[in-house]
């Protein structure tokens, strides 16, 4: 008899198992929740790791304000199915109480304020472990990211200071105040993501399919119409078919011209992209370590 | 020339891919990054974007030609200082196995990340320059890979290009590394002549070196035979999470979350339960997607019994018949990760499996000398990077198995009570 696994029931598995540890482990966790493709996984593999219980900790999205409706309703409608609890911090509020301030100018964008938000409702929930669905694909600063990754009591992240991992054997302790940020998917690829989700058949917002939509042309990068936008001189909406890549804030996800209308259309086009996914983000153009930068500040 | 059916993936053979984890280590400039770089590159894991930010980044720095190398180290504190300072997890797949990397230094200080990469691969890969031959970086690295029990390792000659790719300087250091290693527990060795820089033998068949008639370190990494490395044959299963749902469809249901990290478990299995030393059925293993015959490494499941025993999260599901050591004092081989040494009669906390608890040191039995396998009995201070044998004493029983029978219920690892540091990795003797 010959037993072996293939490498995405590996991840799953490898996955399911740094949730569980998580559950045990700490006290009060929360799963960070955007809505997107990587944390429907992530909650797709909360959901095994527990059943037939139900996931045993909330999930949290942090609101830029900035979101595509698909991208709510599509959020309203998986909680509800799940029955569990989710919170909504929003960005917007700590604007109003003076916690940070908006971006000026044409490129203006929110994302760096999230994460003030997320620092924010993680200590107003006391919550000591965060799930992220970050993979070290991503982004060469994430290569070295642990599964659990240390935060001191300000939420910050020392690429230094992280604990060496060995085997499946995780440590979790911490002092008051500190917290973890955890990525079950670290070792997955976003063909990996794809090609799972499509297996489990599992739904995603239609933003990620091709449609029709009218987007501004910034420097190669296609923005979506919205009010969120101020066009630069010389610049103009124009209507094109495109899909995103990923479902973040609107001023500043890129989307990517396509006319992939299903998951394996999707898969076809990720294997044959030529850019990575989050090249198409303006928020990691600004400078090759500026996701570097961020996540020493408590960045997800 | 790429066409349109070259980049269609096949989504069911995707589906169906193994996965391979190997770590890399070489001695500084023996050309480690470029192999990385080529395997990504060529196995087209690299992306547009990504080719374009190193290009810059080679401009910048005044390099004369793409710096395959600024693919693979990432944090800004090593671009400053341009050395690689911690474990990088880089991945790839052809079409027939996805790869995970697990990229260590190779500095005489970094031992820890070696260890650490080692931990969870299934090979390693060696690296030697050709003009310089088997150094003592080279000697520690295998001796790693033998301590931590990986089962195959590849040892690539790199730098044939600048030894006119002569049989000679392959077949001197091929001699040289088998003298040493036939001191090493590896059961599988293989020695490839490459050229990182110019792709021999690396993803193609070299043509300057017919006399090598063996496979390509690509066609090796593809085919390496690894799914019977796992131990199939003696059950072990710690629990990890006790499941009872509150819903009232489900009220009953009382379900042992876990790991497989040993042996079939099958419906029907007598098992014992440890500590308690109840004895039960297994009544079914659950998952999400339906109930299964069996399970086994490295599956994630729920175990439910036929009886209503108490077990809770650090108790082990074993069979009667073949049951691990229970005991509280534990001979290790210790890789110590941590700037404060060990100290001798101190107290740390132990993780063995899903068990945690105090242990102490009760006694450094010797020291390795990691370039000659020299045990070192007169100087006992365990540093950063060092190996040694301990003996440990835990303040409540452990369910263990030896290392080399198996990697999950044979490892540990320490903290420090004061800082929660992970600061020793221990293997069981
Ligand atoms: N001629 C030649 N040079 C190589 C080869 N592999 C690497 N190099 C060069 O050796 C130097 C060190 O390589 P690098 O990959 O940065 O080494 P690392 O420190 O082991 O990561 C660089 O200048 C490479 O271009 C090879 O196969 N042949």
């Amino acid at each position: 008899m010959h037993y072996s696994l293939t490498h995405l029931k590996q991840l799953e598995s490898e996955a399911i198992f740094i949730i569980r540890e998580v559950a045990a482990q700490f006290e009060k966790p929360v799963l960070l929740f955007s809505g997107g493709k990587d944390s429907i996984t992530m909650v797709r593999l909360a959901q095994k790791a527990f059943w037939p219980a139900k996931i045993p900790f909330p999930l949290m999205h942090i609101d830029t304000g900035h979101n595509f409706k698909e991208t709510i309703d599509f959020r309203d409608k998986l909680v509800d199915e799940l029955g569990v609890k989710l919170i909504v911090r929003t960005v917007q509020d700590s604007i109003d109480k003076g916690r940070v301030q908006e971006e000026k100018g044409a490129n203006a964008m929110r994302n760096g304020l999230q994460t003030t938000t997320l620092l924010d409702g993680i200590e107003e929930f006391q919550f000591d472990a965060a799930f992220g669905g970050a993979r070290r694909d991503e982004e060469k600063a994430r290569a070295k990211e642990r599964f659990m990754s240390h935060r001191d009591d300000f939420g910050q992240w020392d690429p230094k200071n992280q604990r060496p991992e060995l085997w499946n054997l995780f440590n979790a302790r911490k002092q008051v105040g500190e917290h973890f940020r955890i990525f079950p998917l670290s070792n997955w690829t976003e063909m990996d993501v794809w090609q799972y989700i499509a297996h489990e058949n599992l739904e995603i917002p239609s933003i990620y399919f091709a449609h029709d939509r009218s987007v501004v042309d910034r420097k190669g990068m296609l923005l979506a119409q919205s009010e969120f936008i101020t066009l630069l001189e010389g610049e103009e909406y124009e209507e094109r078919q495109i899909r995103f890549r990923t479902v973040g804030d609107m001023s500043c996800t890129g989307a990517v011209e396509s006319d992939a209308a299903s998951l394996e259309e999707i898969i076809q086009e990720v294997a044959s992209a030529r850019l990575t996914e989050r090249g198409g983000r303006a928020d990691d153009r600004r400078s090759e370590a500026a996701m570097e930068d961020r996540k020493k500040q408590g960045y997800f | 020339m790429t066409t349109e059916e070259d980049l269609k993936l096949d989504s069911e053979k995707y589906l169906n891919m193994d996965l391979l984890r190997f770590t890399t280590a070489g001695s500084v400039d023996d050309g480690k990054s470029t192999l990385i770089g080529r395997l990504l590159y060529d196995s087209k894991a690299i992306f547009e974007d990504q080719m374009e930010s190193i290009e810059q980044a080679s401009e910048q720095k005044g390099d004369d030609y793409v710096n395959l190398a600024l693919l693979t180290d990432g944090l800004r504190a090593e671009r400053e200082q341009g050395i690689t300072i911690d474990v990088a997890y880089r991945y790839f797949a052809t079409p027939k196995r996805k790869f995970i990397i697990a990229d260590t230094p190779g500095h005489i200080q970094y031992t820890r990340n070696m260890v650490t990469g080692a931990s969870t691969a299934n090979l390693a890969i060696a690296l030697v320059d050709a003009r310089k031959g088997v150094v003592e970086q080279t000697c520690r690295h295998s001796f790693i890979a033998s301590l931590l029990q990986i089962k195959h390792l590849v040892l690539c000659i790199n730098k044939m290009d600048l030894v006119d790719y002569k049989q000679e300087v392959f077949e001197k250091i091929k001699t040289d590394f088998e003298e040493f290693s036939s001191k090493l527990d590896i059961p599988d060795i293989r020695i490839i002549p490459i050229s990182a820089l110019k792709g021999d033998n690396v993803v193609d068949k070299s043509e300057s070196m017919d006399w090598y008639n063996g496979a390509t370190l690509l066609h090796t990494l593809e085919n390496v035979h690894i799914s019977s490395d796992a131990n199939f044959v003696d059950c072990r299963f710690p629990v990890q999470y006790v499941i009872r749902p509150q819903s009232d469809d489900n009220r009953d249901f009382r379900g042992y979350a876990g790991r497989v990290e040993g042996g079939v478990y099958k419906q029907g299995d007598e098992v014992v339960a440890l500590p308690s030393g109840f004895t039960s059925k297994i009544k079914s293993i659950e998952t999400i997607d339906g109930k299964i015959d069996e399970a086994f490494p490295p599956m994630s499941v729920v175990l439910t019994l036929e009886d209503e025993i108490d077990i809770s999260r650090g108790d082990m599901i074993v069979r009667p018949n073949n049951q691990p050591h229970v005991g509280q004092e534990l001979e290790v081989m210790i890789s110590w990760l941590n700037e404060k040494p060990l100290n001798q009669g101190g107290k740390y906390i132990l993780r063995h499996t899903t068990k945690e608890m105090k242990a102490i040191v009760k006694d450094v039995r010797y020291k390795v000398d990691i370039n000659t396998l020299h045990r070192i009995e007169d100087d006992k201070t365990i540093k950063l990077n060092d190996i040694g044998r301990v003996m440990i004493r835990t303040a409540q029983p452990v369910f263990f198995d030896s290392y080399k029978k198996n990697r999950s219920t044979g490892s540990l690892i320490l903290i420090d009570e004061f800082t929660n540091e992970t600061v020793g990795a221990g293997m069981i003797i």
